[in-house]
């Protein structure tokens, strides 16, 4: 199109002038119209990119985590060793992490509330006002005293207790029912949810279902709001376990450090009832019979009926499998979901064997809080997470009608839109913490169901300022994390990364192609995301196409906190950091964030066995004892993980915006 | 011998060209059954580089259907169209001076901007007009707010760098 025949004639056009400009326009406009639509189309998959990203780090992420429940039992194969020397950290580790009476009366009268206090009061027996008073008090940034937080504790602790493991709910034409999925302690999400959506009430009845905690930074004030709601309201407000109703995911994912941050000097009580509390959430609602609610999802195996009947308070952590305590001393040889063996012994603890789950029951559980619907048949195991299965259209048929059910209503997973509906309409995902990974990167959502009639879905979506930012800056602001996560995972696998590359450069150029680099990607990080659309932002590549691989690692690097220390030292640290953070926390059952140095080389050599990680023990020793942090004969572990931290050389900066989020 | 070393040279390009088109399109097979909702073809045929017009896109949808249509497209079928489109080069997107040159042609008067309800009523009414959600999605980054009304210079230039 040249501008030569676009210039305006001025006044007195003919027709066809007139046709000629039209038709010029119209060419304008398809050009502008196509251009944009190429441009939109970029930034959603962008986007789309940006949510796999993040999505496949956190579920390896919980893989991980789940591997670490091999490690414990691992650690109680071998507990003789330590048994000998620290008799308390077994019973500490496995069990008996509750001394016997929790008193309320101990607990709650020995902590007073100051005149001084500003915050809410609430005023037992609690009702709706209570509720507002919470929600007002919370949005003016305020904390519960932890008087109030244990008062509240014991009574939903003594009320759930007379719950059943699924609640059966009815709705009427008059009454339908809220769902509403993940919060994880996005206390504006929840608020959203009330604004539009109403406070719960006698007439408003919700199902809670599951994972109202962790990762956000108000698990506390939501787990309140709820548990004030659900004491008011018992037959109204309905609360499902997830899988983040569990002590242990709390110790990594950061409820625990949010308690102890908010509660300095009551947290390690709080902690302590809390761990209890999970257990006695229920298992699940079922609605008119016919829908049921959960966490997660189902299996093949999945037995309702059989999870009418277990002792639900006796499942306390994904963390802690049951073992089991024959007297049949023949190894019996299980292979637990992510394929570990597992051999399990007769163990003295302090638990007796009454306390735990049987193996089958712990299972038909972890199934129900872990498992993803996929649109394979059949049932394997989920070896994202690391715990569950994944559950094909066939097998959600097969439960359904088996146990007489028209719909499974789940959460579990982060959806773009806040929901989604699969295998052909019986399984619905419902979550609702919008911009779970980043602002921008999804919607948040809530259903509404009632009787017969097909259940809606409302959306919405938390914005930090009141016009929300144009969709290119909100899409770069995801890339950027997302980049950022990815980036700082490669470099905790900096050494078999290059080993990888270098096995595929056999002319040693430091270039390989775009295929072969993908493929050393992939396999030693062992995730499925799309390398090649990345490749841009993580790689440098030459005129012919070759990348560059040791341009992965140019612009990031982990501060040394020692200067001498081996790099693959360092490394095998940054990587296992996490694992590492939740042992500790486990050993220092105080919460004092001081272990002594005996329990640190004692954990250290079972993790590095365990893990086969070639470190020597003086390696470590020489490391602690550099960075100085040998005082008293402690260590404390939250500076010691900490001097691990990444740098990140050149941080792309937001144009136009001028700032980073 | 010269044709060998071309084979095996257009070979390698379909590979690659392959996987490029497999991992653009798994990243929408929210199930993993090798199926994507008919909905985002066309997202995933423009991430991969091409600009086809929503007339050039409707065509390759029907191309890539199935005989009865079910709202989902298999992977099987669109493997080999797109590649042939990535082959043949189809589809190029729109250099940067076209795009200039196309706004310069609604602004005859060469002001150096249009306004808000002008580019409203051409974007909404001319061509292969936008849906409301399209216009608004547009407006929100190029409307400078101030004159209220779109500096489509800088406004390219903003959006190129974006991509780079």
């Amino acid at each position: 199109m040249s501008t030569h025949d676009l210039e305006d004639m001025g006044c007195g056009t003919s027709s066809s002038t007139k046709d000629r400009k039209s038709e010029k326009a119209l060419k304008a406009a398809l050009v502008i119209q196509n251009w944009y639509r190429g441009y939109s189309a970029r930034l959603k998959a962008r986007q789309r990119y940006a949510l796999t990203i993040f999505q496949s780090i956190e579920y390896a992420d919980e893989q991980g985590q789940l591997q670490l429940s091999n490690f414990f039992s691992f650690m109680l194969e071998n507990y003789t060793q330590i048994h000998e020397k620290d008799p308390e950290l077994v019973a500490r580790l496995f069990g008996g992490t509750l001394q016997d009476a929790k008193d309320r009366q101990d607990y709650v009268s020995f902590v007073d509330v100051p005149d001084s206090y500003n915050g809410p009061r609430l005023q037992f027996p609690l009702t709706f006002t209570d509720i507002d008073l919470l929600v007002e008090a919370f949005k003016k940034q305020q904390i519960l005293h932890a008087h109030y937080v244990l008062e509240v504790l014991f009574e939903t602790k003594r009320v759930l207790k007379q719950m059943p493991n699924f609640t059966q709910v009815k709705t009427s034409p008059t009454k339908e029912i809220t769902i509403c999925g993940d919060l994880h302690g996005k206390l504006d999400d929840l608020f959203l949810i009330f604004y539009k959506n109403g406070l719960p009430s006698g007439s408003n009845s919700y199902i809670f279902n599951g994972d109202f905690v962790d990762r956000g930074k108000h698990s506390m004030e939501i787990l309140m709001i709820l548990f004030v709601s659900f004491l008011v309201y018992p037959n109204d407000l309905h609360l499902n376990r997830g899988n983040h109703e569990d002590f242990m995911m709390n110790l990594r994912y950061g409820f625990t450090k949010e308690i102890l941050h908010k509660y300095k000097m009551h947290g390690k009580k709080i902690l302590q009832i809390l761990e209890d509390v999970y257990t006695w959430l229920p298992i699940g609602t079922i609605i008119d019979n016919e829908i049921l609610v959960i966490h997660g999802g189902i299996s093949e195996s999945t037995d309702l009926n059989l999870l009418h009947r277990i002792e639900r308070h006796k499942m306390k952590s994904v963390l802690m499998p049951p073992i089991s305590v024959d007297e049949d001393h023949d190894a019996d040889l299980r292979k637990t979901k992510t394929g570990a063996n597992v051999v399990p012994r007769e163990v003295k603890t302090n638990e007796s064997p009454s306390e735990q789950l049987p193996k089958h029951e712990w299972e038909q559980v972890i199934d129900i809080l872990w498992s993803d619907p996929r649109g394979k048949r059949g049932c394997y195991p989920n070896t994202s997470r690391g715990g569950g299965c994944y559950f094909g259209p066939d097998i959600t048929s097969k439960i359904l009608n088996k146990f007489q059910l028209k719909m499974l209503i789940r959460s579990h997973e982060c959806k773009p839109e806040g929901y989604e509906i699969c295998h052909d309409g019986k399984v619905v995902t419902v979550f609702s913490a919008s911009n779970y990974y980043e602002e921008g990167s999804n919607r948040g959502a809530y259903i509404k169901l009632c009787c017969d009639m097909t259940p809606r879905f409302f959306q919405y979506q938390v914005t930090r300022a009141t016009c929300s930012r144009p969709l290119y800056q909100r899409v770069n602001t995801m890339e950027s994390s997302a980049i950022r996560i990815l980036k700082e995972r490669m470099l905790s696998r900096k050494t078999d990364l290059i080993r990888a590359f270098q096995l595929q450069d056999r002319s040693k150029s430091g270039k390989l192609s775009m295929g072969q680099w993908a493929f050393s990607m992939e396999n030693t990080l062992g995730l499925n995301l799309p390398w090649r659309s990345l490749s841009p932002h993580l790689v440098t590549t030459d005129k012919n196409g070759n990348i560059n691989y040791m341009s992965t690692f140019q612009d990031i690097h982990i501060q040394k906190p020692v200067k001498e220390a081996q790099s693959t030292l360092i490394e095998t640290l940054y990587r296992y950091r996490s694992d590492l953070q939740i042992i500790f926390n486990v050993i220092d059952s105080d919460h004092s964030g001081l272990i002594s140095m005996e329990e640190f080389r004692a954990m250290w050599k079972l993790f590095n066995s365990h893990y086969s990680i070639h470190i020597e023990d003086f390696q470590i020793d020489e490391l602690a004892e550099r960075m100085d942090l040998n005082k008293d004969g402690s260590i404390d572990f939250n500076e010691f993980l900490k001097a691990f931290y990444v740098v990140h050389k050149l941080e792309k900066l937001n144009k136009s915006d001028g700032q980073s989020p | 011998m010269a044709d060998d070393k071309e084979r095996e040279g257009t070979e390698l390009v379909v590979a690659e060209y392959h996987r490029k088109i497999k991992e653009a399109f798994e990243v929408f097979d929210h199930e993993a059954n090798n199926t994507v909702d008919v909905r985002e073809i066309g997202t995933i045929i423009r991430s991969l580089g091409c600009c086809p017009s929503e007339g050039e896109l409707h065509d390759l949808i029907a191309e890539v259907e199935e005989e009865e249509p079910t709202g989902y497209i298999r992977y099987e079928k669109f493997l080999p169209v797109m590649t042939e489109v990535l082959l043949e080069r189809r589809y190029r997107p729109i250099p940067e001076d076209t795009l200039l040159r196309a706004f310069e042609v609604l602004d005859p008067s060469k002001r150096g901007f249009l306004t808000r309800e002008e580019l409203i009523k051409y974007m909404t009414e001319e061509g292969e007009p936008f849906s409301q959600e399209e216009m608004e999605e547009m407006l929100s980054a190029a409307v400078d707010p101030e004159s209220n009304s779109i500096h489509y210079k800088d406004y390219i230039a903003m959006m190129v760098v974006d991509e780079s």
